[in-house]
């Protein structure tokens, strides 16, 4: 079997601006330029911007089109108006995540999503395969490159590139004159909004940001800001085996507004009570950086899990994580610890999210 | 790239400054420079013996965690406290402050053996 890595249309960008090449859910991406903590904390105090072209944009629209898309994820389509956008979960029959995507509102008969990168084919079929009569599904990905423009400073550069056009409110979309999509989104807790372009005219779009004033920021630093959020990573913190109300995303899911793929699971779920929760742990002192896949052990030492993600924060300057516990052990404040390379490190479960973005404002 | 004349290296990034039957060991410049900021770094205990290969610490950056291999056998006589307490002294001045162990030398031989200046210059190119 031959692997070919994809290509994202700012790569020679990428090149030029010094970034460090790596193969990421098969895309070939930038996951630093210089060092992952500046521009961690480029985007916590200033702004940076992030190659986001890998990830995969549908068009779904038809008169149906909100009511089957509404049966076919988890928060509520119909809650939506013109220009708003949702966070949301593609579930399977026994509730399992298969994707979180962004779903915005363009009109009433007109949706546009963004998953994923590693399950652009995958969320695709799924979809293709439940499709009503009347309803349209496009797949857009290869037509845009997409850059997150993140952090305090990014409606002041917005607005210097753009002159005279604004941002959409908070979740929201919104088209500009040169044909741009716009989303007030992103993935770092910082204000910010993604932006998506024709693949041809993202080289120059990514240098407007820069030249503005925008630190270029890699994959490395995508991961640090969103799990200071606790923002999950599909195939780290969510799985086709677990349901969004074991990751404690319960607010992103509408029970009752009627039937979708894997609700009567998660119904069952929430009536029997929660087995497992993915929690939010952080060491009590300095220690080895946690990563994905360490062992979490209760305050005796036995195994009660592991981590989804981990990484040392820039932010805090401690050690964070997420892992699935067992229900007794989800309470903040219980103590646990983290096996790294066999020494045991004391950690805590704490309260979601692990830092304080600063206030977004308009 | 800082490649100090004076130093013996091998082709994981290592160098070794041979002083008496004690060796001094770090990570290379070019080895920092690629790893990028280090965060955390896991000293090896005294006393214990290591061969040739073995991974003796761990450098840690915010995406990865790296092992650093004994370039020479022998047993670990010093550990660097100061790189355990700031980290980033292995960016900053990786042949001085930022060394990591040091090494009672089992066999001078193995590091006659290791790469001059001039061959490590030529492997990373």
């Amino acid at each position: 079997m031959s692997v070919t890595l994809l290509h994202s249309p700012l790569e020679p960008l990428h090149i030029e601006l010094g970034g460090r090449m790596v193969d990421f859910a098969g895309w070939y991406m930038p996951v630093m330029y210089g060092s992952i903590l500046d521009e961690h904390h480029a985007v916590r105090k200033e702004v940076g911007i992030f190659d986001i072209s890998h990830m995969g944009q549908f068009i779904v629209r038809g008169p149906g089109a909100g009511e089957w898309l509404d049966r076919m994820l988890a928060n509520e389509v119909a809650r939506l108006a013109d220009g708003e956008g949702q966070y949301t979960f593609l579930l399977n029959e026994r509730g399992g995540v298969i994707d979180d995507l962004i779903l915005y509102r363009e009109a009433a008969d007109t949706y546009f999503l963004v998953v994923n990168a590693s399950m652009i084919d995958a969320d695709f079929a799924w979809l293709h395969a439940r499709l009503d009569a009347g309803v349209e599904l496009i797949n857009e990905s290869d037509l845009w490159a997409g850059m997150a423009v993140q952090g305090p400073r990014s409606q002041e550069l917005f607005a210097a590139v753009h002159p005279g056009e604004g941002l959409p409110v908070r979740n929201g979309i919104a088209r500009l004159a040169n044909g741009a999509v716009v989303c007030r989104t992103g993935y770092t807790g910082e204000d910010g909004f993604e932006y998506f372009c024709l693949a041809a005219e993202g080289v120059a779009a990514f240098r407007a940001f820069v030249e503005g004033g925008a630190a270029p920021c890699g994959l490395g630093a995508r991961d640090s800001l969103r799990l200071e959020m606790c923002y999950p990573l599909n195939g780290n913190d969510l799985s086709p085996e677990r349901t969004p109300l074991e990751a404690g995303l319960g607010f992103f899911v509408a029970l009752d507004k009627g039937d979708f793929v894997g609700r009567d699971v998660l119904l069952k779920q929430k009536a029997e009570g929660l087995q497992r929760k993915l929690v939010a742990i952080e060491y009590t002192d300095k220690g080895a950086p946690p990563r994905a896949h360490y062992p979490v052990l209760d305050a005796g030492g036995q195994v009660i899990g592991e981590l989804s993600s981990g990484v040392p924060s820039p932010s805090t300057g401690k050690g964070i994580g997420m892992a699935y516990l067992p229900i007794d052990f989800t309470k903040p404040g219980t103590p646990v610890q983290i096996d790294v390379r066999g020494r045991h490190f004391p950690a805590v479960v704490v309260k979601k999210p692990f830092y304080k973005p600063s206030p977004v404002s308009a | 790239m800082n490649v100090p004349d004076d130093l013996r290296y091998n082709s994981s990034h290592e160098w070794v400054r041979l002083e008496g039957d004690i060796a001094t060991i770090g990570i290379t410049d070019h080895a920092q420079e690629e790893l990028t900021d280090v965060v955390f770094v896991e000293l090896p205990a005294l006393g214990r013996t290591v061969d040739i290969g073995d991974p003796t610490a761990v450098v840690e950056s915010v995406k990865a965690a790296s092992d650093i291999y004994a370039p020479i056998s022998g047993e670990v006589v010093e550990a660097n406290a100061a790189v355990e307490a700031d980290p980033a002294l292995v960016n900053t001045d990786p042949y001085g402050q930022g060394w990591i162990f040091k090494l009672k030398v089992k066999d001078a031989a193995q590091v006659e053996a290791l790469l001059d200046a001039a061959g490590y210059r030529a492997l990373i190119g």
